[in-house]
């Protein structure tokens, strides 16, 4: 059973910081994490590994820096490790780089299992998975809570607002992780060491892979940024006046609708 | 199959109206489809374009009457058996054909898990761009083009995105943001049954049981409300209250640590620093001091609600909305208002 993760490097966004008049990220000091979900994408493809054999495969589009994702993802025991990195991908949308991951998938070749995490928590977008799927023409699941393979068929629990769904796909098909399908794992000290030092990682540009260039980066994305600014929060506290703690209660609630919250 | 392109050069005139995709399974329908609606509809009007609702599905009849009720200029059902249970392929092949039929300048999706899986897919198809899970949505004066403002990095920052390029423009919406639409003083929406082409084999992904929703399990990241308890309640017995509010409300039960630490109510439910750290829409503290360590938790909550006898207690600094009061009497006084205005809402 042959799994590729696709993983993305972020800022740990519960430590982001903005720059207040130029409305911009402080990225310094911010330490870089493998995404949360994506995590769990490798704990899935690991697990799986384990069970039934084969190899797991990670591969991140990125800076060099983000070979830092990738060793750490080979120290929780991911094989094969994959950087995509060219200048012609910088400023990619999710359109893009799902055709550059896709790319780099039909290069790879046959594989049983993709998987990605729902959604990467500096954009949070969750369409990265979902156009891979449909631009490799496979099948996909999504909001995957519990992965288990049945001989030629994968049975997912999918996650859903008003009940899960149990879907059964062919293979190959791509899945995409939440936090509930499994606890990621952390990997041991020594191959940790290992992964830093003995293990290659594979960087492929634009020339190892086949693209059309006017699908791809900045230029080539279909969504570009408008502009960006700081949500601005000016908070004023008011104590609510009544005289019975019925007309202070109704009045709460008026304030609380007129803002549609409730 | 071949991969559809972007940025292909085609006529943006052709596209024209706007067209929102309801959501609807197991005969349920999401609320989100009326706040698309809504929206749909405050965008077509200064387009001086037509407001379309889509609506997959079979054996959807009640629900179909009811949107009917609602300001629409076409409802579509895109009705077929194998669109009686969701599936991405399923789904998102009719859709395709559909909307490469009737080239919507802008089309809406909820940003559900459902919306989240099929717009993506739909997108790539259609060769277009996609924003997610969209706050706010504008036209621009100057050239018509649409203007899809969302969070990014947790909430640090807003980035407005346009798709300049390629049509149609397309935005999944976040749920509970939008005003719904306005029921009809007369009268029906329009509704047209197409009946799209189908087969078993376009559909690789079988459903084969549908589960019931999980009991309840504590989920305060998540939540849009969070409910919190402090000493002020005195007893544990005070949570009862505090977890019927949050029912009224839909959100979760939160806690200070001191009732933990008294052994009223679990670890899982502590908001702060050595606890959870929630990020709700409302946040709405019930009898908490506001100590620098619980405000560490949750001061990211986007309206803060502080209900306390202490005119002083310090989380009346960092609040949106306060109540100088005996929780044991606004709480309850609470409770029944908003049942009540539910009551009426439904009525209505
Ligand atoms: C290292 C460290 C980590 C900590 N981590 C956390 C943490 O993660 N989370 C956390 O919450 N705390 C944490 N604390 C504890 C924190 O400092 C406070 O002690 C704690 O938050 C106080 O809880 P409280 O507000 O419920 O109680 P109190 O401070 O005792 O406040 C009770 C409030 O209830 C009000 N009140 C009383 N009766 C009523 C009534 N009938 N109606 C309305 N109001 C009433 C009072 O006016 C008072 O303001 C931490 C402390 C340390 C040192």
């Amino acid at each position: 059973m042959n799994s590729i993760v696709c993983i993305k490097q972020v800022p740990n966004t519960n430590e982001v910081r903005i720059n207040q008049e130029t409305g911009t990220l402080i990225r310094d000091g911010v330490p870089s994490i493998i995404n949360p979900d994506d995590r769990n994408a490798i704990e899935g493809a690991l697990k799986i590994k384990e069970e039934l054999g084969g190899t797991v495969t990670v591969i991140t589009m990125g800076p060099e820096q983000a070979k830092a994702a990738l060793r750490e993802a080979m120290a929780m025991g991911a094989d094969r490790a994959i950087l995509l990195s060219d200048r012609a991908f910088a400023g990619s949308d999710t359109w893009a780089t799902a055709t550059i991951l896709a790319a780099a998938l039909d290069k790879i070749g046959e594989t049983d299992l993709i998987f990605c995490g729902r959604q990467a928590i500096d954009g949070d977008t969750a369409q990265v998975g979902p156009e891979l799927a449909e631009f490799l023409d496979i099948p996909q699941v999504t909001y995957a809570k519990e992965v288990v393979v049945e001989k030629d068929k994968v049975r997912v629990t999918r996650y859903g607002e008003s009940g899960d769904y149990i879907m059964e796909a062919p293979m190959p098909v791509m899945l995409t992780a939440i936090r509930e399908l499994n606890e990621p794992r952390l990997p041991h000290v020594r191959s940790i060491i290992e992964a830093w030092e003995k293990k290659d990682i594979e960087v492929w540009t634009m020339e190892d892979l086949t693209i059309d260039p006017t699908q791809i980066g900045l230029k080539g994305s279909p969504t570009n940024v408008f502009r960006s600014f700081v949500p601005v929060r000016e908070k004023q506290s008011e104590i609510i006046q009544g005289n019975t703690p019925r007309e202070k209660a109704a009045l709460l609630l008026d304030r609380l609708s007129s803002q549609k919250l409730v | 199959m071949k991969r559809a392109k972007v940025n292909q050069g085609e006529d943006l005139q052709e596209y024209k109206d706007v067209y929102v995709i309801g959501e609807c399974l197991d005969g349920r329908l999401h609320p989100v489809t009326l706040e698309l609606m809504g929206e749909g509809r405050k965008l077509a009007n200064q387009l001086k374009r037509h407001l379309g609702v889509i609506l997959l599905g079979d054996g959807m009849d009640e629900a179909l009457e009811h949107l009917q009720d609602y300001d629409a200029d076409v409802i579509y059902h895109l009705k077929h058996p194998l669109l009686k249970d969701f599936s991405t392929e399923g789904y998102v092949k009719v859709l395709n054909d559909f909307i490469r039929g009737n080239k919507p300048e802008i089309l809406l999706i909820g940003a559900t898990s459902y919306g989240r899986d099929i717009a993506p897919r739909l997108a790539g198809r259609l060769g277009t761009g996609l924003t997610a899970d969209c706050t706010k949505l504008e036209i621009d004066p100057a050239d018509g083009k649409l203007l899809q403002t969302r969070p990014a990095f947790g909430g640090n920052l807003m980035a407005t995105i346009i798709c300049p390029k390629n049509r149609p423009q397309m935005s999944t919406v976040r749920p509970g943001v939008m005003e719904r639409a306005h029921k009809l003083a007369e009268g029906k929406a329009h509704l047209v049954t197409v009946i799209p082409e189908l087969e078993p084999k376009d559909i690789r992904v079988a459903l084969v049981e549908k589960k019931p929703p999980a009991k309840k399990q504590v989920n305060l990241i998540d939540a849009r409300v969070v409910v919190s308890g402090g000493r002020g309640l005195k007893t544990p017995e005070g949570f009862r209250l505090i977890e019927e509010l949050a029912d009224v409300l839909g959100g979760e039960v939160g806690s200070s640590r001191a009732c933990v630490d008294a052994g009223w109510i679990s670890h899982a439910h502590q908001v702060g620093q050595t606890g959870t750290t929630v990020r709700p829409e409302i946040y709405i503290a019930c009898g908490i001091s506001g100590a620098i360590q619980h405000l560490a938790g949750m001061s990211e909550a986007d309206y803060i609600v502080a209900i306390n006898k202490d005119p002083e207690a310090p989380i009346f600094n960092v609040c949106d909305y306060g109540i100088v009061g005996d929780l044991y009497e606004i709480l309850p006084a609470m409770i029944e208002d908003y049942r009540k205005r539910k009551e009426e809402a439904n009525h209505a």
